[in-house]
């Protein structure tokens, strides 16, 4: 999941009672499973809500490529090469169709991404772990495009149209990426004894990490509760994150990997895996910007930003004089 | 090194090499800058740019090793050489600087790359004109958007105008060493495989000197060349970087399967 933590606007769930006659067609659309398309009337907290929860989710795919962009010039062949790159630059299409989608709600690619570069919005919390070895690319594919996926499949039947849209071709592209994760991470652990360690390694790293990646427990927030009323959010956190656990666990014991948890076990009366939480201290210290790359990851794409001024204002100036010239030849 | 071309097998091997090795070094450049550029959409050019020098470095490199015949295959070709078995263009090297020297890099690159294919379709090994037909369609795009690139900037702001004459300046003594023939050029042009490159220097700087006109710059007057990428004679000192880089889980970690 890249958006984490999401404050949904309001005071929380109304009652049919509390609402106000637009409001109270505005939910029974939705109910319906009718979309909502950026034309259509809606209540100022379900756009507000749904700008921060789209824009953290483009935030995540920009600068989700530097972690994986910091091992393109070193992956070990021509082939895991031309896969990376491909894979980048899906993701910088990803955080494109969704900044799109953000923009029908009234907002400018721009305004989002200076929040993001002042530090006003955020991004997943995963982007703040580093990446160390070639095993990481593929536990970055397997395991945080997997939980990715576990949050937009539903994603794709949420009820704002252009979103919905966006997560349905996203999905597509995710799940190609999911995969070549896994293969990556079966010729490290069938491989040599150094690539074993260089797999269990990143299990053991990236495994918590991913398990944040869904948010803390939200059964008791009211906040949530709206974002489902609205479907926004279509599970809780807590099922998304037991649903990727009890799908990822067969897969790191056909790998021949251990989950770096001592208390993982099959309970055979809820049909699920019980499995230790993420230390929930150390994911409020990433999101506050105490994250192992948090300061460099930012002022990468700060840099990156800044550098680029001459560039996009050359642009522009270009695109200008050639509508001036063209208005003066008609 | 070139002079020891002995057979026409050994003559196409440096050819291939001097094609696939140029597109990886470019392609390795290009992919430096991901997650870096001025705005997404040239994120996910420079990134669609460097995987079709990838892709294309698979054929150029793959079909090298075949006609070697050792075994070699493109990967052990690209990660288990040392610079100086290295054929790729010195232009290919020099470091990426700021984006606007990136794309006046890879424009005089793509001009001289979209010329040299276009000859290529009609080369009498089959092999060597099925890889040029799919490069070349890829290629054409490359030159359109970095053409383009070239115009705006050049043309777009004071500064950006100094920026584009500054990256001209720095790489135009590159651009000669791709028109310089040697004996592997002599004996691709003997088979008819490959365009003489100096018979390709006219139509060259007609296209970039019409694409610097629209951009405002001049065309370089000077016909100095650094030379010894393409022969391997004397690389720059920038490709020992590069390889230290890209090859160094291959060496770190022979024999192993990825």
């Amino acid at each position: 999941m890249y958006a984490q933590m999401i404050k949904t606007a309001g005071t929380g769930v109304k009652s049919p009672e509390e609402m106000t006659e637009e409001e109270r067609k505005f939910q029974a659309h939705v109910d319906a499973n009718e979309k909502v398309e950026p034309k259509d009337w809606m209540p100022d907290d379900y756009r507000a809500t749904l700008i921060r929860q789209i824009g953290q989710h483009a935030h995540s795919e920009i600068v989700g490529q530097l972690p994986e962009g910091n091992w393109i010039t070193r992956a070990p062949t021509l082939e895991r090469k031309a896969i990376l790159l491909a894979k980048v630059q899906d993701e910088a299409g990803h955080g494109l169709y969704l900044y799109c989608a953000a923009e029908t709600l009234g907002i400018s690619r721009d305004e989002l991404t200076e929040d993001l570069l002042s530090g006003k919005m955020k991004y997943s919390s995963i982007f703040n772990y580093p990446t160390l070895t070639w095993a990481d690319i593929g536990a970055v594919g397997w395991l945080v495009d997997g939980a990715a996926i576990m949050n937009q499949v539903p994603l794709q039947r949420t009820s704002f149209g252009p979103y919905s849209r966006a997560m349905i071709r996203i999905c597509k592209e995710e799940s190609f990426h999911q995969r070549q994760g896994y293969d990556i991470m079966m010729k490290m652990a069938k491989g040599s004894e150094a690539q074993k360690r260089m797999a269990q390694d990143a299990l053991n790293r990236l495994w918590f990490p991913s398990l944040m990646m869904f948010g803390p427990s939200d059964k008791e927030s009211v906040h949530s509760a709206q974002s489902m009323a609205w479907k926004i959010k279509i599970n809780t956190n807590d099922e998304l994150r037991q649903k990727f656990v009890d799908q990822t666990v067969p897969q790191v014991e056909y790998l021949g990997l251990t989950v770096p948890d001592e208390t993982l076990s099959w309970n055979e009366e809820r049909g699920h895996y019980d499995f230790a939480e993420p230390d929930w201290g150390e994911f409020f210290d990433v999101l506050k910007g105490n994250g192992p790359c948090n300061t460099d990851r930012l002022s990468a794409r700060q840099e990156a930003w800044a550098e680029g001024k001459w560039v996009r204002d050359a642009m522009m100036a270009h695109a200008r004089k050639k509508s001036a010239a063209q208005v003066a030849a008609e | 090194m070139s002079t020891a071309v002995t057979s026409g097998d050994d003559a196409l091997f440096e050819f291939l090499c001097r094609m696939g090795d140029s597109t990886l070094v470019l392609g390795h450049r290009v992919s430096e800058w991901c997650g870096h550029a001025p705005v997404l959409e040239e994120d996910i050019a420079l990134a669609n740019t460097a995987l079709d020098l990838i892709g294309q470095t698979q054929l150029w490199l793959g079909l090298a090793g075949e006609v070697e015949g050792k075994g070699r295959d493109a990967d052990k070709l690209a990660f288990l050489r040392d610079g100086w078995d290295f054929r790729s263009a010195l232009l290919t090297e020099v470091p990426n600087g700021d984006f606007g020297r990136t794309l006046m890099r890879q424009f005089l690159f793509d001009a001289w790359h979209s010329i040299y294919l276009g000859r290529l379709l009609k080369s009498s090994d089959k092999r060597v004109a099925d890889i040029a037909e799919k490069a070349s369609k890829e290629v054409s795009y490359h030159l359109e958007r970095s053409a383009d690139t070239v115009v705006a900037l050049g043309d777009g702001t004071e500064e950006s105008h100094a920026r584009m004459a500054d990256a001209l300046a720095y790489l135009w003594p590159y651009v000669g060493e791709l028109f310089a023939g040697d004996a592997v050029d002599a004996a691709m042009v003997e088979a008819g495989v490959a365009p003489d490159p100096a018979s390709l220097r006219e139509e060259y700087d007609a296209l970039v000197g019409r694409i610097l006109e629209e951009a405002t710059l001049a065309l370089p007057e000077g016909r100095f060349a650094h030379k010894g990428g393409r022969d391997g004679r004397m690389h720059t000192e920038h490709l020992g970087h590069i390889l230290t880089q890209m090859q160094w889980l291959q060496r770190a970690y022979p024999g192993c399967t990825w």
